[in-house]
């Protein structure tokens, strides 16, 4: 849409593979394209969630609760798939997506009829569903051998070359873009973070997009619990634990502003990927894990310089020269 | 008092006994208004009269605490904006409801844009939509163009097309042509014109009479928040209308000038900017009020916050007693004795949460605290002493000036930067949102202090009160100096020509 928008996305591609060159010259196999399918396939979580965040954020809002939702609904589904491994998968998965919007829901309702800051529903709720993970399995594992071999495959099955995984966050980014771009709904996330008075006077319900927005990340969030769970092929209260920041961070490098208003879905998977391509490289070209950490910071925070610097004030546009045209 | 005018048609829209409160103000008293097809009815009255607070009811933005509307002579209830949508009512607001990050077309069409069959917005219906209905009003911009890269002028075509967008038979124009340049506004005339034959009632929001007399066929008149008159204009005249206005003369609400002008404090020399303002050149005498007026979006309010050194000239000189000193922060600026004042008490002046005492000892902590801690008796000390001299009303010093009214917290945020002892005060808008009996003591108040030898500049937008109370008034257009009056010089009508830049010709 606008030069400094393309440009920020192009740069931010630009980037993740000057990234994946600098491994490459380490480690040459790296850049094979099984491997570099087998990153995108690791990542794949983290786009998911990206894309709910992103949704969250454009409308001026936070969702800290992502990763409790995610490891709540992965213990639900692991859990009633030992009891009953009876359901059908396709089933299971649509009551995780159910059960994840329902999770938002609650975020998007305290937000809208309470008028509660964001930061402060989601802080708690992250804390509450941690507490109801434990409640309901009792601080017990749900281990590889009590899920049935079907609900385990399917992350795993390979379509053309490519896992269900990857499909599935492919997807994701698809449905993403068409609602971003392409209907009411979702041009209102923009409006309503871009300029919430105004969107008043368009007559859009603030509230209830951001409500909407709540229930869109809760339901990545739960269909991502269902993967997370099948994929480690392992459920118990502390998976995921902290993974909403890397889920915030991702955005951030994308562009993503957290004022509301400005991102793009091109620039939630490229954040996604960059830390993606950090977590998944370093460790084969030997570099500790510490200092994974410290490259990702930094990487945020160069992120959001350059993010402060293309957004910083220009000045209303009062003179009549100083418009374009 | 209203005077029903003969007419054969029922109004569309007919509002009734609108009664609108605000904590400690009644915006609107028992107010009607009635609107009818194929004419054009003038709202006119002062800033605070209510007017804008009645285009909010009729969008559907305020609820009415009493009064009925009725459509078509049944009633209605516009409980929210898309009600009055719905309704056919639609408005084109005075400050630009925009959203700067989105393209032109959106901002046209976002609520209502075109669908493909599957239901998907179909961007390039919207674009041709949008293209056409911006040749229609004469605006020569491309839809796709990102909003925030356009200037005041075209974001306001940008709004008026949007309000075209609806198929409305009520369209609301609340001050139009305040950002137009005189073509746009000729342009716009036509439209309301064709309006007019298509069938639709159009409420016109004014303070430019010339404007009025040319394309509205009635008037309603607002004072306070109350209705003061309407009719027919061909039955009116603008003295007439200007006395309902009013409804006293200026020289027996502002208090006169007392003593001498002192010599020169303030010096401003070529002050530039890339976007807001060019080449602003002026000098400040101690005890002088110098009135700067223009209209909304002029660069007023920006070429104060860069003398103030929120902003950045990018050229240009400041002297304060003869040395040039180019504030570069706002500390700065308040340590060499200038103060601004901002329009916006909400978002810029007071800290709502905080005690009277915190806010008034906020900009002077350096000479309340000692030794790094801050002593309360001063603090209460140099609140006592400025709330007093303000005749502030408060229960208590403590007491959250989020609780006072809007006229004392404006007092509240004058205090707090007089307690600074400064000797050039600019103050942007100081009476704005101020009921009528603040506004008599606020302007008292800066008399009182411009005879103690205090530099005053005051930002406005209310003639009455740029006239009322200015030693000199410097005019601004388009981020432009473009003139100045002494006292004698200034009228109305020579303000808001300079202001929208109106040849003295071409007026009737």
């Amino acid at each position: 849409m606008t030069s400094i928008r393309l440009s920020r996305d192009v740069l931010l591609t630009l980037a993740l593979i000057a990234l994946v060159f600098l491994v490459y010259l380490r480690f040459p196999d790296f850049a094979a394209p099984q491997s570099l399918l087998d990153v995108f396939n690791d990542t794949s979580i983290l786009i998911i969630l990206a894309l709910g965040q992103m949704a969250v954020v454009l409308t001026r809002c936070i969702d800290l609760s992502m990763a409790s939702n995610l490891a709540l609904v992965g213990m639900c589904t692991a859990m009633l798939n030992s009891a009953v491994p009876s359901i059908p998968i396709p089933l299971l998965v649509l009551l995780a997506i159910l059960l994840g919007a329902l999770l938002g829901s609650i975020n998007g309702l305290l937000v809208w009829k309470l008028d509660i800051p964001p930061i402060v529903v989601t802080l708690g709720t992250l804390t509450i569903f941690r507490g109801l993970i434990f409640l309901l399995s009792d601080g017990q594992w749900v281990n590889a051998h009590e899920m049935s071999p079907a609900f385990k495959a399917l992350p795993r099955y390979s379509l053309l070359g490519v896992a269900v995984l990857s499909w599935a966050a492919l997807l994701c980014v698809v449905c993403m873009y068409i609602l971003l771009t392409r209907t009411p709904a979702g041009r209102a996330f923009y409006a309503v973070g871009g300029n919430p008075d105004a969107a008043v006077y368009t007559g859009i319900n603030v509230g209830r997009t951001r409500f909407n927005a709540f229930v869109l990340s809760g339901a990545l969030s739960g269909i991502a619990g269902y993967f997370w769970v099948s994929r480690y092929a392992v459920a118990y209260v502390d998976i995921a634990a902290g993974f909403e920041l890397d889920v915030v961070a991702a955005c951030v490098i994308g562009g993503i502003s957290i004022a509301g208003g400005i991102g793009s879905v091109a620039g939630a998977v490229l954040g996604a990927l960059f830390l993606g391509v950090i977590k998944n490289a370093l460790p084969v070209i030997n570099i500790s894990p510490f200092w994974q950490q410290a490259i990702s910071g930094s990487a945020i925070i160069v992120a959001v310089i350059f993010n402060a610097r293309s957004e910083r004030r220009a000045g209303r546009i009062i003179l009549k020269q100083a418009e374009k045209h | 008092m209203p005077i029903s005018a003969n007419h054969s048609n029922p109004p569309i829209l007919s509002l009734n006994g609108i009664v609108k409160d605000f904590p400690g103000v009644r915006a609107l008293s028992e107010v009607s208004i009635d609107l009818f097809a194929g004419e054009v009815t003038a709202l006119v009255g002062e800033n605070g009269a209510g007017k804008s607070t009645m285009v909010k009811v009729l969008t559907g933005i305020y609820q009415p605490d009493a009064g009925q509307i009725k459509l078509n002579g049944s009633p209605v209830k516009l409980a929210t904006p898309n009600d009055a949508a719905r309704a056919g009512i639609t408005a084109i607001h005075q400050e630009t409801v925009l959203f700067d990050e989105l393209s032109v077309a959106e901002n046209i069409y976002i609520g209502h844009a075109p669908r493909t069959r599957t239901g998907l917005i179909d961007w390039n219906t919207m674009n041709a939509n949008a293209s056409q209905l911006l040749e229609r009003i004469g605006a020569s911009i491309d839809p796709t163009t990102v909003l925030k890269d356009l200037g005041i002028a075209s974001k306001h075509l940008v709004a008026i097309s949007r309000a075209l967008s609806i198929d409305a038979s009520v369209v609301i124009m609340d001050e139009p042509t305040a950002a137009l340049s005189h073509k746009e506004i000729e342009e716009l005339y036509q439209l309301v014109e064709q309006l007019k034959s298509d069938g639709k009632a159009i409420l016109f929001i004014s303070h430019k009479f010339d404007e009025i007399f040319r394309i509205a066929d009635r008037y309603t008149v607002f004072r306070d928040g109350e209705l003061v008159g309407n009719g027919l204009i061909e039955n009116s005249n603008a003295a007439e209308l200007v006395q309902l206005m009013v409804g006293r003369s200026l020289e027996s609400v502002y208090p006169q000038r007392t003593g001498e002008l002192g010599e020169t404090i303030l010096r401003v020399d070529g002050y530039s900017h890339p976007t807001e303002f060019d080449d602003i050149s002026f000098t400040l005498n101690r005890g002088e009020v110098l009135g700067l007026y223009g209209l909304v979006g002029a660069g007023r309010s920006e070429c104060m916050q860069a003398i103030f050194g929120i902003t950045r000239p990018s050229k240009g000189n400041l002297f304060i007693d003869g040395k040039q000193i180019t504030p570069k922060s706002p500390a700065d600026a308040i340590a060499q004795g200038l103060v601004y004042v901002p329009e916006d008490r909400g978002k810029q002046g007071a800290i709502t949460d905080l005690s009277i005492v915190s806010n008034i000892a906020l900009p002077s902590l350096n000479t309340t605290s000692n030794k790094g801690f801050v002593r309360m008796a001063r603090e209460y000390a140099l609140a006592r002493q400025y709330t007093a001299r303000l005749e502030l009303k408060a229960a208590a010093l403590d007491q959250h000036v989020g609780e006072l009214s809007g006229g004392n917290q404006q007092k509240v945020v004058i205090a707090k930067w007089l307690a600074t002892q400064p000797e050039v005060i600019i103050l942007d808008e100081p009476t704005k949102g101020v009921d009528i009996g603040s506004k008599a003591a606020v302007h008292a108040f800066m008399r009182e202090l411009a005879s103690q030898g205090l530099a005053i500049i005051m930002v406005s937008s209310e003639i009455p009160e740029i006239i009322g109370m200015s030693d000199r008034i410097i005019v601004m257009r388009e981020g432009r100096q473009v003139a100045e009056f002494n006292q004698q010089q200034a009228s109305p009508e020579n303000l808001v020509r300079a202001a929208a830049g109106i040849e003295e010709t071409s007026v009737a």
